[in-house]
């Protein structure tokens, strides 16, 4: 297939990082697109969660929301939304949160709730959600979204839920045992981070993409990997799953 | 004990200004009837309740009948934001409400602890995040056995508690299939419990784990098909993705909100959510792997 869109690169790069013994509670946009094409491909047996309580679910088109009919129908169970924070979500049996943000740091911390103050917001977004629990008691964490300056911030307008705080130890010290963001998947580059200062750092860049394009789409000064590596291109069998499943969700979402 | 009445009746004998009111349903079997017939007949000062508000606390909001929200996740799931909520809270219109932001955990705890006559719910949560600092009902409780220190938040204790269901008996029993979502808590935790349905059946023929709300904690039932709408009944009709879809350029603008709401609410009747889902009638079925 050759050709494909930076979109597709960033869905499939944070598919692969999935595999089939793994948990996952699922966000709705570009998770549920990463981790069903994970399922649809290499993961067969990977069990996707999501808020609304559906458990083992195998949609055949993404779902619009966090609830479509299409979860419940191919759940393997649902269960009720506080069963489902409290005995499966604090319990401790999800391995892998997968997040989307509108605000990041270089931390991992995320922001969804606002931008600008509080109680006279410039712009009020839709608020936490389950963020804030999925991102302290999920095993770890995946991250994916596109980069721009307004989203990769050296400063988030607001705490929706805790990364790696101000790094180093910071989740120890607040008595989180979870190991927090883990990855971060963006539409130029794996980003994990730094065993130490907990700063994400690139690991790969996406094919054609320059450590420049990179800067140029972050508000913070980004760190490299000694090591930087060459993310893989997709596959046609990557493609072609992502670009049915797209088609098919495109026209089951039309009148 | 549950009456089964016609809906502007249960709505005008349990409903006032002033009153803290649940709407739940997780995306699934939101009561949109029993929301718009509050709107009609324009109940107000409302401390409204919602794990995900969506459209109809957005319509609430936007016919300036509320005075506070309690909430976890204010989107229009997929689409993006809730623009009549955000034209309150950025720029005061009509007017400008409270909120009481949670998590989803802190909520579905804080209904469950409702429904267990608690005063308030634990959980492990808000570790870091920021919303202590803004939502003044977030405290914290150490644990006598462990030292741990746990967030803490008040039970929700709803005035009233609508909901929308598959169906009921004859008696006035409910049947809830599929997502689930905080319903039956948000019924046990309420004073008054008033349920949509769309229809009514001699025999639920339901499995001995069904979630059924006995009659007796409700107190009214009320037949109203398609009374989801553009949220959906599992086995009876589809989620209406498209209609999600373009509210969000209807609530963009005000004029075109006004006259929105004056077309398909107030000058509408429950009645008329039966033709809204004639197009989605497709029942879902539980599918073989």
């Amino acid at each position: 297939m050759g050709d494909y869109t930076a979109d597709e690169m960033m869905t499939v790069a944070a598919s692969r990082a999935l595999d089939s013994s793994d948990v996952c509670f699922v966000g709705i946009g570009p998770p549920s697109a990463a981790c069903n094409i994970a399922r649809l491909t290499h993961a067969p047996d990977i069990t996707l969660i999501y808020e609304s309580g559906t458990i083992g679910t195998a949609p055949s088109v993404l779902p619009l929301s966090i609830g479509d009919g299409e979860l419940c129908d191919t759940a393997m169970t649902t269960v009720a939304v506080p069963e489902m924070f409290r005995y499966w979500l604090q319990g401790g049996h999800v391995t892998i949160g997968f997040l989307g943000a509108a605000q990041i740091d270089k931390f991992g911390n995320i922001n969804t709730t606002i931008v600008g103050d509080y109680d006279n917001p410039k712009t009020r977004l839709p608020g936490g959600g389950g963020a804030p629990e999925i991102a302290s008691q999920s095993q770890k964490i995946y991250i994916t979204m596109k980069q721009s300056l307004r989203g990769m911030v050296e400063k988030i307008d607001f705490f929706t839920s805790f990364g790696h705080g101000d790094g180093y130890d910071h989740r120890e010290r607040m008595g989180l045992s979870t190991q927090g963001p883990a990855l971060l998947i963006t539409d130029l580059a794996l980003w994990e981070p730094d065993p130490v200062t907990k700063e994400f750092t690139v690991t790969h860049l996406h094919p054609g993409i320059s450590r420049q394009d990179v800067q140029d789409n972050c508000g913070w000064p980004v760190k490299f990997a000694d090591d930087l590596a060459q993310t893989k291109p997709p596959t046609d069998e990557e493609l072609s799953v992502l670009r049915d499943l797209k088609a098919r969700t495109a026209a089951a979402h039309s009148r | 004990m549950a009456e089964i009445i016609p809906l502007q009746d249960a709505v005008s004998r349990h409903m006032r200004d002033g009153l803290c009111v649940a709407f739940e349903g997780f995306t699934h079997l939101i009561p949109h009837a029993a929301a718009h017939e509050v709107i009609r007949q324009s109940v107000k000062d409302l401390t409204i309740i919602r794990m995900t508000p969506d459209l109809i606390y957005d319509q609430l909001i936007g016919m300036g009948l509320v005075k506070e929200m309690i909430f976890s996740y204010a989107g229009n799931p997929g689409v993006g934001l809730l623009r009549r909520l955000r034209d309150s809270v950025e720029n005061g219109w009509p007017h400008k409400i409270a909120l009481t932001e949670h998590s989803h955990a802190a909520l579905a705890n804080a209904y469950e602890a409702g429904a267990a006559n608690l005063p308030f719910a634990m959980l492990r949560g808000y570790v870091g995040a920021e919303l202590p600092r803004v939502n003044d009902q977030i405290k914290s409780i150490t644990c006598p056995f462990t030292g741990e220190i746990l967030a803490a938040i008040p039970a929700i204790r709803p005035d009233v508690t609508f909901i929308h269901a598959q169906r009921a008996d004859k008696k006035g029993n409910v049947l809830i299939e599929g997502i689930l979502g905080v319903q039956k808590e948000a019924v046990l935790a309420a004073k008054v419990a008033i349920v949509t349905v769309e229809e009514i059946v001699d025999e639920f023929e339901a499995g001995s784990n069904a979630t059924i709300l006995p009659r007796w904690v409700i107190d009214a039932v009320c037949v109203v098909p398609g009374g989801a709408h553009p949220s959906y009944a599992s086995g009876y009709y589809a989620r209406d993705n498209a209609a999600y879809i373009e509210w969000d350029t209807i609530a963009a603008d005000r004029d075109r909100f006004t006259s929105w709401m004056e077309a398909h609410v107030l000058s509408a009747s429950p009645d008329d959510f039966a033709r809204r889902v004639a197009h989605l009638a497709n029942p879902t079925q539980k599918r073989a792997r």
